[in-house]
């Protein structure tokens, strides 16, 4: 059973003040809409919501065609970037403003917590506040009532209970709200990104009872969030937004692995060419890591070493280390490596050059998948060549002497000794 | 629990308005109400007793303005009683029109996180202005009481003279909250209206600031209506809140004109206003988030 269903939903914003030009607009609109009958003119032009790039348009869509559905039950992160369309995607779930196109659908009772505190009026105590909160996202003074000593509970704020909210720290705030919330059972539950301000204990806390809400309860989760790991652990499914557009549907892991390879690493794509920067005059023709060019490459299990070739061309003499770090898949940095020369300085690049270096790996590695980025730079000078996330490595996994693999996830570190050539 | 499927779709139409909503929510209008109650006069020492501190001494302003100064007829009336008949109604309509003509901006901050049928603000804000008008109504009641019990002036109620005793006086205390119920519905739907065009294009910002003033002196608060030249009586005739004054002071201090096509025609003013109020309310609520 769908909880949610959006279909073909799209918002539209207009850029800049409003003035006189929006009144001829809006009169341009009532005039075609009203009295000739036709659809709104200005909903057929606006671009996509690239906020960097100056557009033709005044019109941008904040969303478009956006479909997706979720069931009942479920607890589905929504990731993107700022202004990818998050936060308006659940405006309009929640009723807070009108999609310019499409249809949405939902079953149940919808609570949100946007931002700390909804609705919160600094002098009425935290119980006043309560009755104020819960009614406000629909509950009756009875449910309230029965339920007020799990949300004080919850919240641990028994002492200040008859003291008025503009005394409260703003980590009480917001277990406040989420404590209304989470024990108002409604059958959708958003809750946008407001762990943060939460201390560790309360955001374990916090974690626990939306997984509660989902599992027991039955009730369906929406969970907007920057950090990766709680969306890894909390969420089964997850969308990706990308400029107002659904970029990704799938598993959270698929989805947070997708959002976080800004560079598509493909079989058919070069690492050279996920290379994000280079200074002027420095030119980087091929870089081979693992033997291979590809954005893919897999280290097998047993290998001893991974081999590094970069081949390029300098118009000038720089000074420069080169260094590469391995993150796991929630970008956590596994390891650092800084490559120089025979001498331990740093490696003097000029005109033809070819560095080779070969990182001898650990006896055990564990099985997953590795980022890897190349910088070029010397230390606390500048940078010459900047490689974010420029290839990944796809580890079989092996524990030496063993011959058994464990997976990165549950183990993390990872140990590198090295040699140089 | 409810399972009920919602659609949430580009326009409405133009007459959804959400009753149930309104009706599944009325704990958040006691809410509300109490809210608007308590939070006023936190932090004072005087607290509740500002409610009657503010209408006495504006009555002792006007005693000296209108009725020293200018000289301007009371119908025969002692000052004080005249005014603060005048002051107690048109203080409601003022804070009533004020805080409904402001809803969508005042709290921008709750409507733009949470969905409740918005209504539910504006009705609850005439509530509790009618609990303070109550307080200062009670007021008016006790300088009321010493006047009669005092002398020097006979109190009449203008239906008793009419209509004998018993009838007259149940007819007052029937048309009270009549009267009173009108002045805030039409408060309330030209707060609404305001609010609604206010959104997008504040122009009319500008002009109810000192509108309501303005208005004030084209309703006969502060004079009887018989003091105004003839001619011009037609145009204060307009103002639908006319009538309900002039009843409101015909039946509680006899004086003044009670015209029973007056109040109809203010009726059927606010019975159009209110269903347009509605209408505009409802679908600015819709998207007011965006152009706010």
């Amino acid at each position: 059973m769908n909880a949610i269903e959006f279909d073909n939903v799209g918002k539209q914003y207009r850029l800049g003040l409003v003035g006189t030009g929006t009144l001829s607009h809006d009169l341009n609109r009532w005039f075609q809409t009203s009295i000739l009958g036709h659809e709104d003119p200005y909903l057929k032009i606006g671009e996509v919501n690239d906020r960097s790039t100056k557009g033709h348009s005044d019109y941008v869509w904040a969303l478009k065609d956006i479909s997706f559905k979720v069931e009942q039950g479920d607890v589905v992160g929504i990731i993107g970037k700022n202004g990818a369309g998050k936060s308006t995607l659940l405006k309009l779930l929640s009723h807070i403003t009108a999609p310019s196109t499409g249809h949405i659908t939902y079953r149940g009772r919808i609570a949100s917590l946007l931002e700390v505190g909804t609705g919160f009026h600094p002098e009425m105590t935290a119980r006043e506040n309560i009755y104020m909160n819960g009614s406000i996202m629909g509950m009756t003074r009875h449910e309230i009532t029965r339920k007020l000593d799990e949300i004080v509970d919850f919240a641990g704020i028994e002492r200040y209970l008859d003291t008025p909210v503009k005394r409260f720290s703003s980590g009480m705030t917001v277990r406040l709200g989420f404590a209304v919330a989470a024990f108002l059972e409604p059958e959708i539950l958003v809750v946008d990104e407001v762990l943060a301000v939460g201390d560790a204990e309360f955001q374990k806390k916090a974690i626990g009872k939306m997984g509660e809400i989902s599992s027991n309860g039955g009730r369906t989760v929406l969970f907007v969030s920057h950090n990766m790991t709680a969306v890894r652990n909390l969420c089964h499914n997850g969308i990706v937004l990308k400029n107002g557009q659904v970029d990704f549907v799938g598993t959270a892991d698929d989805c947070v692995d997708n959002y976080l390879n800004v560079n598509v690493a493909s079989e058919h794509l070069k690492i050279v060419d996920n290379i994000e920067w280079i200074k002027k005059g420095l030119h980087i023709h091929s870089i081979e890591i693992n033997d291979s060019e590809n954005t893919i490459s897999t280290i097998k299990s047993g290998q001893g070493v991974l081999r590094v070739a970069i081949k390029g061309e300098s118009e000038y003499e720089i000074k420069t280390e080169i260094s590469m770090v391995f993150r796991n898949e929630s970008d956590v940095p596994l390891a650092s490596y800084p490559f120089c020369d025979e001498k331990q300085k740093l490696y003097t690049l000029n005109g033809e050059f070819e560095v080779i270096a070969e990182i001898k790996l650990p006896q055990t590695l564990y099985s997953g998948r590795m980022r890897v980025d190349i910088f070029f730079h010397q230390p606390n000078v500048e940078f010459y060549v900047k490689g974010t996330n420029c290839c990944n490595l796809d580890c079989e996994g092996f524990l030496y002497n063993f011959g058994q693999t464990i997976p990165q996830k549950r183990s993390g570190l990872l140990q590198f000794e090295t040699y140089k050539r | 629990m409810s399972d009920r499927i919602n659609h949430i779709e580009p326009k409405r139409k133009w007459l959804d308005v959400d009753i149930k909503g309104l009706w599944n929510y009325r704990d958040l209008y006691r809410m509300y109400i109490k809210r608007d109650i308590v939070t006023q006069y936190k932090q004072t020492i005087l607290g509740p007793l500002w409610y009657l501190i503010q209408p006495l001494f504006t009555t002792v302003m006007y005693m000296f303005v209108f009725g020293g100064l200018a000289g301007i007829s009371t119908d025969g009336l002692p000052q004080p009683l005249f005014y603060m008949a005048g002051i107690t109604l048109w203080n409601y309509f003022n804070s009533c029109f004020t805080s409904c003509s402001n809803v969508f901006a005042a709290n921008q901050g709750v409507f733009g996180k949470v969905y409740f049928p918005r209504l539910v603000v504006p009705l609850s804000s005439i509530t509790s202005n009618l609990l303070r008008m109550l307080i200062q109504l009670f007021m008016f009641i006790l300088i009321y009481a010493y006047y009669a019990v005092s002398g020097g002036y006979s109190v009449t109620l203008g239906f008793v003279n009419d209509l004998g005793l018993w009838l007259g006086l149940a007819l007052t205390l029937a048309l009270f909250p009549i009267l009173i119920m009108m002045v805030g519905l039409h408060a309330m739907s030209w707060g609404l209206i305001i609010t609604s065009w206010t959104t997008k294009y504040r122009d009319l910002n500008m002009l109810i600031a000192f509108g309501v003033q303005l208005l004030m002196y084209a309703t006969p608060v502060i004079y009887p209506l018989s003091f105004a030249p003839a001619k011009y009586q037609i145009y204060l005739n307009i103002n639908p809140l006319s009538p309900i004054f002039e009843a409101f002071k015909y039946s509680c201090l006899g004086v003044g004109t009670f015209s029973i096509t007056g109040l109809l025609y203010s009726f059927v003013f606010l019975c159009i206003t209110m269903f347009f109020a509605v209408i505009l309310f409802n679908r600015t609520e819709q998207r007011f988030m965006d152009t706010v």
